[in-house]
């Protein structure tokens, strides 16, 4: 059982109260306890199990405008003294720097709605068993699959955010995932794809047969891939692909980013940053929501924010340190964004896939090539390539290029937004991006 | 050395009872003890920006019968979370039977001191090397617009115990210091990136001043990007200089040998044992027994000691790097290469310091051989899919050739190969081997381990090159 709130309370006002009787100003403390099981299939049958049963404890603790912090997973009452010992023996020899502080209190959370973030139901190790077992008889039916590895974690979580100027919250959540890789082979070739399904209620987990024949068929269409030549071509980015753009955006709006210079989009508030067709939301309160929130990892309240409207540059991701440097308050966002995805676009599907004679289709992408302060972007990729609206043939070793600057003013969005997970978007296509190949 | 048992009611003969009675009737396993303390200090935008300290201890207790592994992890070393553990893991195996196999090799060579670096080092003079990296950068040029500088350090004690009350133990230092800077000039802003470390004390690596050479080299990194053209989008012949861009090695050929994928033949490499892999004159090799090493290990995470291992010797694929589980399966050795990032992850085989050896040619032989083409000199991080075996990694410092003289330094772009013909493609091996500065970790089933690289320059005949000028 994952440990109640009472006991994560109490250790974490046994840290705060220590840290002011050693003479810290200001302190602040989060108490976490997560278990997590893991059963993982290969070829139809069980190859692992795995049970992970962790507390972890973080402070900082300020003297004035010094600050340093602590971890540790060790929880022993006599343990957490010495290194609250060692935190404050460090704050007081860190150099003052103006903008260390807790959040402003009038910041703070005050009301905890309930989000539904959390599902008790245990789902015991022959349950999960029998899902595998289901899903790789599926994803194995076609005989071109060599070899299946699933897996499900279950994972229940809980925590306690206190500081010393009052606040302290904290609630469970839950996360169930299954997944699913798959490897075909052929004569000319041997190719890996994969499928997964993540959600807070065990309920919402795709069925098994739908995971499991979904990884097949989207690792057999990728055999005898060929190499394409150089050129200027219109690139669709399946919607796992396209999520990473906003990934991208979020890194570069960052408060941290813009206030040490290091974006390129520093400066571009209420400016043009995307095509004007294009919005972008980010929204802490969706009910079980992979990335809902009642407050950030400072305690701070988080509001829908729409980042980016009609193609325009609205709000930064704010937190209290980066926010103090700018002049701007915390917008809830110390620990980046919650749910972030982009609206629907206007065409559909298949109206993107036809919107060019000729373009090519990503599905996977290598390589860690974006660039955040020159914007430039460069990764490996796979894919297919599209004429007329259909899939001719797989495409791989090809690389494909652009800057974000002109990537994100040239996106057209299809109309098939899921909010799935954490991150979500539409398919995405992108005009004038390179591609490099033969 | 950590004393495990000193910290609850869990005694030694405890802990060897609960171990041998859980391990009876598997075919391997053990219980991994791990106590780490570590710290990073930070200096950005001209202030101390953080120093945190961190220390943490627990338990991985794995079982492992035929094929499948049993794991259960806590931070929590007492006799009840142990127990747990073992219920969980006989659970977990309670149909499948095993014999356990006590063989565990031995050696009493050690490539690294039991120190505690951070110890070693007063955060005080922690602090002042930052702060001079600081000024000396900003004092250095008007065009040195952010300063990024850090350190980390660690040590790990672990301890093994086997079926039977056998005990391995080890005592692991690390260090790591880092230089970023970022420059702007007419508008165009670039950033480079240089650190030095290893397993020794920090003043090992920062003696004589050594700090300066780290940020010489990251801002001679970010202004030659500042004059940097776009990259050209294509395939071309590709010089890579020696050192650090051996992680073209690790990402190409070394996580395809690791024993895993080629047990469950889903790398691209698991026929092509005893064959001819890369050209003739390349000899690669896996090694965990240099002194001070990052990728150094005494002994691997399932107590054996390391060992420099013959991937490819003359073209010709040699061996895979094993750990204990999939070398029994493999019916072969292990080669030392069971690795974890700490307590709460499974062993799986791993890189340690990968290298490339020299041949007998020079780097100027090989750009005067080329008509067009790039020269690679620096790296960020690379990727593979093992399966297809196409592999990606990124240029952080790289000029044209053209007509057998170095150009223009290019925009940074992403090289794209296929992993089991790449090495085939190498048509010239350097008299320059080196190794890298320090600073490699590798990601693999969301676990970070670090490693090191080596290898001379070598002129690759075709790649291709990500850039976005056709």
């Amino acid at each position: 059982m994952v440990k109640d709130q009472e006991f994560l309370k109490s250790k974490a006002s046994y840290c705060l109260d220590l840290a002011k009787k050693m003479g810290a100003t200001d302190a602040s403390v989060t108490v976490g306890h997560s278990i997590s099981e893991t059963v993982n299939f290969r070829n139809k049958s069980l190859e692992a199990s795995d049970r992970s049963d962790g507390l972890a404890l973080s402070i900082e603790t300020y003297l004035g405008k010094r600050r340093s912090s602590i971890s540790s997973s060790n929880l022993l009452d006599e343990n957490i003294k010495t290194l609250i010992e060692k935190c404050f023996e460090t704050t007081k020899m860190t150099p003052e720097d103006e903008f260390n502080s807790l959040p402003d209190k009038d910041l703070l959370a005050k009301q905890i709605s309930s989000l539904n973030l959390y599902d008790k139901t245990r789902f015991e190790n022959d349950k999960k068993i029998k899902y595998l077992k289901d899903l790789e008889e599926s994803a194995s039916s076609n005989n071109q699959i060599i070899n299946t590895e699933s897996s499900f974690t279950e994972n229940k979580s809980n925590f306690i955010l206190a500081n010393s100027d009052g606040f302290c919250d904290g609630y469970k959540t839950s996360s169930f995932s299954a997944s699913c890789v798959t490897v075909a082979k052929d004569e000319n070739s041997m190719e890996r794809d994969y499928e997964f399904s993540s959600k807070r209620h065990l309920s919402d987990i795709k069925q098994a047969s739908d995971l499991g024949n979904k990884a097949a068929k989207q690792t057999i269409r990728k055999l005898s891939p060929n190499k394409i030549g150089s050129e200027k071509i219109n690139i669709i980015f399946d919607k796992r692909i396209s999520k990473g753009m906003l990934s991208v955006f979020a890194s570069a709006i960052s408060a941290s980013a813009i206030a040490r210079g290091t974006s390129f989009l520093k400066d571009k508030i209420d400016q043009q940053v995307f095509a004007n067709s294009i919005n972008v939301i980010d929204k802490p309160d969706i009910i079980k929501g992979m990335g809902s929130q009642n407050f950030d990892s400072e305690g701070v309240h988080s509001n829908t924010l729409q980042l980016i409207e009609n193609g325009i540059l609205k709000n930064y991701l704010v937190d209290t340190y980066n926010g103090k440097k700018l002049n701007l308050q915390s917008n809830g966002r110390s620990g980046g964004t919650t749910n972030l995805y982009f609206e629907n676009g206007n065409l559909s599907y298949e109206d993107l896939l036809k919107k060019n004679s000729k373009s090519l289709y990503i599905t996977e992408t290598i390589g860690h090539g974006s660039n955040l302060v020159t914007g430039d972007y460069s990764v490996g990729a796979t894919g297919f390539l599209v004429e007329d609206g259909e899939f001719k043939y797989p495409v791989n070793e090809i690389t494909i290029a652009g800057n974000f600057k002109d990537m994100f003013k040239n996106i057209t969005l299809a109309n098939d937004l899921e909010l799935e997970y954490s991150v979500n978007s539409p398919t995405m296509m992108i005009e004038g991006m390179t591609v490099a190949g033969k | 050395m950590s004393n495990f048992f000193n910290k609850s009611d869990l005694t030694r003969q405890d802990a060897d009872k609960i171990v041998s009675e859980t391990l009876n009737n598997c075919d391997d396993g053990e219980l991994y003890l791990e106590e780490s303390r570590s710290e990073s200090i930070l200096l950005d935008d001209n202030k101390i920006k953080s120093s945190n300290y961190s220390s943490d201890l627990g338990f991985g207790f794995r079982a492992i019968s035929n094929e499948v592994v049993a794991y259960s992890y806590s931070n929590e070393i007492s006799k009840d979370s142990l127990k747990n553990s073992s219920e969980n893991l006989k659970s977990t195996l309670k149909s499948i039977k095993g014999t356990y196999n006590y063989e565990i090799p031995k050696s009493n060579k050690k490539f690294y001191e039991d120190i505690n670096p951070i110890e070693q080092k007063t955060l005080d003079s922690k602090l002042e090397v930052l702060n001079k990296v600081n000024d000396f950068l900003r004092k250095k040029d008007g065009s040195v617009k952010q300063v990024t500088a850090s350190f980390a350090g660690e040590q790990k004690s672990i301890e093994i115990i086997r079926s039977g009350g056998e005990a391995l133990t080890d005592v692991r230092p690390l260090i790591r210091f880092n230089v970023s800077v970022m420059l702007e000039k007419n508008g165009r802003k670039e950033t480079g990136v240089y650190g030095i470390g290893g397993r020794q004390s920090y003043d090992d690596y920062l003696k004589n001043d050594n700090w300066k050479n780290v940020c010489e080299e990251a801002f001679r990194i970010a202004s030659v990007n500042l004059e940097s053209k776009p990259a050209p989008a294509g395939e071309m012949k590709v010089v890579l200089g020696p050192g650090w861009p051996a992680i073209l090695i690790h990402e190409a050929i070394g996580h395809g040998l690791e024993g895993d994928f080629n047990r469950k033949k889903t790398s691209a490499f698991h026929d092509l044992m005893g064959e001819k892999v890369a050209s003739e004159g390349v000899t690669i090799v896996d090694d965990g027994t240099i002194d001070n090493r990052r990728g150094s290990l005494t002994i691997d995470d399932e107590g054996t000691p390391t060992e420099r291992t013959v991937l490819i010797e003359n073209g010709i694929l040699k061996n895979f790097m094993q750990d204990r589980h999939n070398a029994r399966l493999m019916n072969t050795r292990s080669t030392g290469s069971g690795r974890r990032e700490n307590y709460r992850h499974i062993v799986l085989p791993r890189m340690r310091n990968t290298m490339m050896l020299s041949g007998n040619q020079t780097q100027d032989e090989m750009i005067k051989s080329v008509d067009k083409g790039i020269f690679a000199v620096s790296f960020g991080g690379g990727q593979v899919d093992i399966t297809s075996g196409k592999f990606v990694f990124n240029c952080t410092e790289a000029y044209e050739i053209n007509n057998g003289k170095i150009g223009s330094p290019i925009k940074g772009a992403t090289l794209i190969g296929d992993g089991p013909s790449i090495l085939k493609e190498v048509s010239m091996v350097g008299n320059d081997m080196m190794l890298d500065p320090g600073i490699g970790t590798c990601g693999k089933a969301g676990q970070g381990v670090p490693v090191g690289v080596a290898q001379p320059s070598i002129l690759i005949d075709k790649m291709t090159v990500g850039g976005t000028k056709l």
